[in-house]
C-alpha cells in the first residue's frame, strides 16, 4: 500500500481501535495514557500526509490542499487535548465529579470522536461526510451530559434536539445535491464522490442546486453556530467538561464550517446558482455582532468564551461570504488560528476552574498573583483572541478587514465595529479575571500547562512567519473557493 | 404499469403524509405511538415499493428495518418508558391542535410549490416523492416544535428521520452505504434517546420540558 | 312522447316518496342495530312510524311569544330537506329533475334549512335554545366549508358538480385509483356524522340538555311541528348516506332511460347499500364515546384538512 493509503488508514483506525479498547479497559492511569499514545500516534500518521503528492483521492477519502492542514490541525489539537484532559480528568476523578465507569466511557467517546472527525475531514463520499458528522454531534452530545446535573442534562437534550434537526435537514440537503448530480453523473455511488462531482458540477441544474444548499446551510449551519441557529452553543460548552469545550469550539465548528465550504466549492463551480456569498455574510455579521454584544453580560468564564466562539464563527463565515482570494485566505487561516488560540484558552479556563472551584467570573480574580503561569498563558490567550498583535488571529482578522474595504466599505465598518465591541469585552473581563485583588482557591493546579504553551507558541509563531506550503495551499484553496 | 407504479407510490406516500397530520391531532401519548408505528409501517411499505419499481433490492433491507426496528421495536420500548413514567396520558401543546393543523396544511403546500419548482428534470415519481418526503420532514418538525413534553419531541424526530428515508428511497441509486448508516445512525440516536429519557426521569420528576427550563442556566 | 315524459316524472315521484317512506325505517334500523350491540332487544323497525304518526295527531303547543317565524320552519325544513333528498340519485341517476341535482346547490339547500332551524331555535328565547342554535352555528361554520373542499376535488376530478355526472364517472374504469377520493370520503363521513348530529358530535338519544346540539334546538316544538322535523332530520340522514353511496360507490345506479327491470335492479342496489350504511354507523357510534363539545372543532377542523389535503394532492398529480 502507498505511503498516503496507510496514513490514511492509520489516521482512522488508531482512533477506533482506541475506542474499542478503551470501553473495555479499566483503571484511569492506564486509560489516559492510552489515549494520550493513541492521539500521538494519529498524528504522527496525519503529518505523514505532508510528503504525499496532493491530491490523493479514492472513492471514500480524499486528501487535497484544503483538509491536509485541517487533517494535521484536527489531530495536533486532539493530542493536546488529550494531554490535558489526563490531568483534568485525573483531578475530576479525585474530586467524585466523576465515577470510575464514566472515565473509561469518557475515553473511548473522546476516541470515537476524534475518529469520526477525522473521518469527516477525510471523506470524498457526501453521505459518508454526513454520517461521521452525525457521529462527532452524537458523541459530543453524550459527554456533554457526562456530569448528569441538571444543567449538563438540559445542555444534552437542547444541544441533541437543534443538533439532530440541524443534521437532518443536512441530509435532505445531501440528497437533493445527489439528485442534481444524478441526470449528469449516472446513477450510484459515483454521483456522491465530491472529486467527481466537482468535475462536472457546471452541468447541473442550478434551481436544484439552491435548494440543496440552503438545506445544507440551515443544517451544518446550525453545527457551525450562526446565529440563529446557535441556542445550543452557549449552554453546550459551560456545562460539559472543559476538554470537551476545547474540543467542540476548536474542532468540531471548524468540521462543519468545513462541510459547508466543501459544498461551497460545489456550488462556485456552477454559474446559474446563487451566490452563497450573501447569505453567508449577513449570517457571519448576524453571528459577529450578535455575540460581541453577549459577551459584556456574561457571568460565567465558560459561557463568555463559548460566545466568543461564535463571534469567532461569525467572522469566518463573512470572510468565506466575501469572496476573492484574499478575503478566503483570509478565512481559512482564521479557522485554524482560532482552534489553537480557542483550545489553548480552554485548557486554562479548565485549570481555573478547577483551582478556582467555580465557573462564576466574580470568583475568580488575580491569577497572575496566586497562579502566574496560569494567569500569564490565560491574558496571553485571550490577547490573541481579541485580535491584538502581533498574535495569529491579528493577522488574518487584519487580512480580511482590508479585502473587505476595498471592496465594500460599509461591511468593512460594520465587521470592525463587531470586533471592537468584542475586544473591549474581553479585555474587560480579562481584567478582572487575571489582574487585580486574589479570590477564591488558592490550590495549586498540579498539572502541566504544556499543551496550553504549546499552542499559544504556534500561535505567537504564526502571527509573523506562516510556512510557505500553508500559505500555497491556502492560496490555491482560495482560489477554487469562488 | 409505469402508471400504476406511479399511483401505489402515489398512495403510500399520501399515507405517509396523513398519518403525520394524524400524529399532529392526536393528544393522548399512547395514541401517539400507535400512529407512529402505523408511519413507520407506512413508510416500510413506500420503500418497499420503490424496492420493486427500481428493482433495487437493498432498498427491501430498508423496509425492513423501519418495520422491525422502527414499526415494532421503538413504539414498544416507548410505551413501556411512558407507563414507567407515568405520562400515558395528556401531551402539552404548545398552541392548540386546529392551528397546528393548519400549519401543517401551509407547510404541505410549501414543500410541494418548492419541490416541484425545483425538480423540473426528474421523472414524476421521484418528483412527487420528494414533495411528499419534504411535507413529511417538516410536519414532523412541527411536532417537534409544537409540543412539550419530550417523548413526543422524541417522536416528532423519528418521523422527520421516516420522511429522510423516502426521500433517500426516492433517489434512485443512493448507494447502500447512506442507507445502512442512515439506519445505524438512528439505531445509536435512539439509544441516546433512552439513556437521556431515563436520566431526566432521574433527575426529574416529569419529562415535562417546560420544567427543565428552570435550569437553564443564563438567559443567553 | 307524452308517456314517456309522464313515465320520468312518475320515476321522479318514486324515487321522491321512496326518500321519505324509508326515511324512519332506516332510522329505526340503525336504532334496532345498536341496541342489538349493546345486547338489548330495541324498539322494532317500525317505531319511528309509530313515534311519527303519534306525533301528528297531538296538538302542537306553541310558547306565547313564538313568532311567524317559529311556525313557519318545520314546513321550510322539511320542504327544503325533502327536496334536496329528492334530488340525490337512490336507485338511479338522470331523472327528471337531475339538471338541478348539483352538488352545491344540495349544500345550499341543507344550509338554508339549518338557518332556519338555528333561527327558530332562539325565537322563543329559552336558553336552551340558545345553546343549541349557538353550538349548530359553530358547527355549521367549520362543516360547510369542509363541504365545499369535498366537493371541489371530486368535482374537479369528475369535471361537473352535476350529481349525475360525477356518478357516471365515478363507475367508469378512468377513475382509476385516486388518493385524493379517499381523502374526500373520509372527509365526507366526518361531515356526514356532524350534520346528522350523530355520536361523537351529538347524541342524538340524549336526554340531558347540556349534551345537546340539534335536540336543544328543536325543544320547544311538539305535536305535528315536531313530527315534520323529526321525519325531516330521518330524510337528512338518508339523504347523506344515499349521497355517500352514489358519489363513492356508484355501481348498480340505473340510468334514467333503463327499464322496469334495470330501476329494480338499481333500487335493490340501493337498499343493500343503505343496510350496509345502517350497519356501519350503528357499529360505529356504539364503538366511539361522544366528544366534548370544545373538541367538536377539532374534528370538524381534521375533516377540513382532509378535504385541503385532498385537493393539494389532486394539484400535485395535475402538475406532474
Amino acid at each position: 500500500m502507498s505511503l498516503p493509503d496507510q496514513a490514511l488508514m492509520l489516521v482512522l483506525a488508531v482512533p477506533l481501535g482506541a475506542a474499542v479498547l478503551l470501553a473495555l479497559l479499566p483503571g484511569y492511569k492506564l486509560t489516559s495514557r492510552l489515549s494520550i499514545a493513541a492521539s500521538l500516534a494519529t498524528l504522527v500518521a496525519a503529518a505523514s500526509l505532508f510528503r504525499a503528492d496532493l491530491p490523493v483521492h479514492g472513492t471514500y477519502l480524499l486528501v487535497d490542499e484544503l483538509n491536509i492542514v485541517f487533517i494535521v490541525l484536527n489531530t495536533f489539537v486532539a493530542f493536546t487535548t488529550s494531554v490535558f484532559s489526563a490531568g483534568y480528568i485525573g483531578y475530576e476523578l479525585g474530586t467524585g465529579r466523576l465515577t470510575p465507569t464514566y472515565l473509561r466511557f469518557y475515553h473511548a467517546m473522546y476516541q470515537l470522536l476524534i475518529f469520526s472527525m477525522n473521518l469527516a475531514l477525510l471523506a470524498n463520499n457526501i453521505g459518508l461526510m454526513w454520517v461521521a458528522i452525525e457521529i462527532a454531534t452524537l458523541t459530543t452530545v453524550v459527554m456533554v451530559g457526562i456530569y448528569r446535573t441538571h444543567e449538563a442534562l438540559e445542555a444534552a437534550w437542547k444541544y441533541f434536539i437543534l443538533g439532530s434537526v440541524g443534521i437532518a435537514l443536512a441530509l435532505f440537503g445531501t440528497i437533493l445535491v445527489y439528485m442534481a448530480a444524478r441526470p449528469v453523473v449516472g446513477e450510484g455511488a459515483d454521483a456522491m464522490v465530491w472529486s467527481v462531482l466537482v468535475e462536472h458540477v457546471a452541468a447541473f441544474d442550478p434551481a436544484l442546486l439552491n435548494v440543496a444548499f440552503v438545506f445544507l446551510l440551515l443544517g451544518y449551519g446550525t453545527k457551525v453556530g450562526l446565529v440563529p441557529l446557535h441556542a445550543w452553543l452557549p449552554d453546550a460548552h459551560a456545562e460539559g467538561p472543559t476538554p470537551i469545550s476545547a474540543v467542540l469550539s476548536g474542532l468540531l465548528l471548524n468540521v462543519a464550517l468545513y462541510a459547508l465550504l466543501r459544498f461551497k466549492m460545489l456550488l462556485a463551480g456552477n454559474e446559474g446558482s446563487i451566490a452563497p456569498g450573501p447569505l453567508l455574510v449577513w449570517m457571519g455579521l448576524a453571528s459577529l455582532v450578535f455575540a460581541a454584544f453577549m459577551l459584556y453580560r456574561r457571568s460565567d468564564v465558560k459561557r463568555l468564551f463559548a460566545y466568543s466562539s461564535i463571534e469567532h464563527m461569525g467572522i469566518m463565515a463573512f470572510a468565506f461570504g466575501m469572496g476573492g482570494p484574499l478575503a478566503n485566505f483570509a478565512g481559512l487561516l482564521h479557522m485554524v488560528m482560532h482552534s489553537l488560540t480557542k483550545s489553548a484558552i480552554f485548557y486554562g479556563v479548565g485549570y481555573v476552574a478547577q483551582v478556582k472551584k467555580s465557573q462564576k467570573i466574580d470568583d475568580i480574580g488575580g491569577l497572575t498573583v496566586t497562579h502566574p503561569w496560569l494567569g500569564w498563558g490565560l491574558v496571553i490567550g485571550v490577547v490573541a483572541i481579541a485580535g491584538l498583535p502581533p498574535l495569529g488571529i491579528f493577522m488574518s482578522e487584519f487580512l480580511l478587514v482590508s479585502s473587505t474595504f476595498a471592496r465594500e466599505p460599509l461591511l468593512a465598518v460594520l465587521l470592525v465595529a463587531g470586533i471592537l465591541v468584542a475586544f473591549g469585552a474581553l479585555l474587560l473581563r480579562l481584567n478582572g479575571l487575571a489582574f487585580g485583588e486574589p479570590r477564591g482557591g488558592t490550590a495549586s493546579a498540579g498539572v502541566s500547562f504544556a499543551p496550553m504553551y504549546a499552542h499559544l507558541v504556534l500561535v505567537a509563531i504564526a502571527g509573523i512567519w506562516l510556512p510557505p506550503p500553508l500559505v500555497a495551499w491556502f492560496d490555491h484553496v482560495a482560489g477554487l473557493l469562488g | 404499469m409505469d402508471g400504476l407504479a406511479f399511483e401505489v407510490a402515489h398512495l403510500f406516500a399520501a399515507l405517509l403524509v396523513l398519518l403525520s397530520f394524524v400524529q399532529l391531532y392526536q393528544d393522548r401519548l399512547s395514541a401517539l405511538l400507535n400512529v407512529f408505528a402505523l408511519h413507520a409501517f407506512a413508510l416500510a411499505a413506500s420503500v418497499a415499493w420503490q424496492a420493486y419499481i427500481q428493482h433495487a433490492p437493498h432498498l427491501y433491507v430498508t423496509a425492513a428495518i423501519a418495520v422491525v426496528f422502527k414499526g415494532l421495536i421503538v413504539p414498544m420500548a416507548l410505551h413501556r418508558i411512558i407507563q414507567r413514567l407515568g405520562i400515558h396520558r395528556e401531551i402539552e401543546t404548545v398552541v392548540g391542535i386546529g392551528l397546528t393543523m393548519l400549519v401543517g396544511i401551509a407547510l404541505v403546500a410549501l414543500s410541494m410549490v418548492v419541490m416541484l419548482q425545483v425538480t423540473t428534470g426528474a421523472d414524476p415519481l421521484a418528483r412527487q416523492d420528494l414533495a411528499f418526503a419534504l411535507a413529511v420532514v417538516l410536519l414532523g418538525l412541527l411536532l417537534m416544535v409544537s409540543r412539550r413534553n419530550a417523548v413526543s419531541q422524541v417522536v416528532g424526530f423519528m418521523s422527520m428521520e421516516n420522511g429522510l428515508m423516502l426521500a433517500a428511497s426516492a433517489a434512485q441509486g443512493m448507494p447502500l452505504v447512506v442507507e445502512i448508516s442512515i439506519a445505524f445512525s438512528v439505531l445509536i440516536a435512539l439509544i441516546v434517546i433512552g439513556i437521556f429519557l431515563f436520566r431526566i426521569r432521574e433527575r426529574f420528576d416529569t419529562v415535562d420540558v417546560a420544567a427543565l427550563e428552570r435550569y437553564r442556566g443564563e438567559r443567553a | 312522447m307524452i308517456l314517456g315524459t309522464l313515465g320520468d316524472l312518475a320515476v321522479q315521484l318514486v324515487q321522491m316518496l321512496l326518500v321519505l317512506g324509508a326515511a324512519p325505517l332506516f332510522t329505526g334500523f340503525v336504532r334496532k342495530v345498536r341496541a342489538r350491540l349493546q345486547r338489548r332487544k330495541g324498539p322494532p323497525l317500525v317505531q319511528p312510524y309509530r313515534d311519527l304518526y303519534r306525533l301528528l295527531r297531538k296538538e302542537a303547543v306553541l310558547a306565547e311569544n313564538a313568532s311567524w317565524l317559529f311556525r313557519a320552519t318545520p314546513y321550510l325544513v322539511f320542504g327544503t330537506i325533502w327536496v334536496a333528498a329528492s334530488l340525490v340519485p337512490t336507485f338511479a341517476t338522470g331523472l327528471v329533475f337531475s339538471w338541478t341535482a348539483d352538488l352545491i346547490a344540495i349544500v345550499a339547500l341543507l344550509g338554508s334549512a339549518r338557518f332556519f332551524l338555528a333561527l327558530a331555535g332562539m325565537d322563543v328565547g329559552t336558553s336552551f335554545g340558545g345553546i343549541g342554535s349557538s353550538r349548530e352555528a359553530m358547527i355549521a361554520s367549520l362543516a360547510e366549508p369542509a363541504m365545499l373542499l369535498i366537493v371541489f376535488p371530486v368535482a374537479l376530478i369528475a369535471g361537473s358538480t352535476q350529481l349525475a355526472t360525477v356518478s357516471e364517472f365515478m363507475a367508469s374504469p378512468e377513475v382509476g385509483l385516486r388518493v385524493t377520493l379517499g381523502f374526500a370520503l373520509v372527509a365526507l363521513v366526518m361531515v356526514a356524522i356532524a350534520e346528522n348530529a350523530r355520536i361523537p358530535v351529538d347524541n342524538p338519544a340524549t336526554h340531558l340538555e347540556l349534551t345537546m346540539v340539534h335536540e336543544a334546538m328543536v325543544l320547544e316544538y311538539s305535536g305535528r311541528h315536531l313530527a315534520m322535523i323529526e321525519l325531516a332530520a330521518a330524510v337528512k340522514l338518508l339523504l347523506y348516506a344515499s349521497l355517500v353511496a352514489s358519489v363513492f360507490f356508484p355501481w348498480g345506479l340505473a340510468t334514467a332511460d333503463g327499464g322496469i327491470a334495470a330501476f329494480a335492479a338499481g333500487g335493490a342496489a340501493w337498499a343493500l347499500k343503505m343496510a350496509a350504511a345502517g350497519l356501519l354507523l350503528a357499529v360505529f357510534e356504539t364503538v366511539i364515546a361522544k366528544m366534548r363539545v370544545f373538541r367538536v372543532p377539532e374534528f370538524l377542523g381534521a375533516a377540513l384538512m382532509l378535504g385541503l389535503l385532498g385537493t393539494l394532492l389532486l394539484f400535485l398529480t395535475r402538475t406532474l
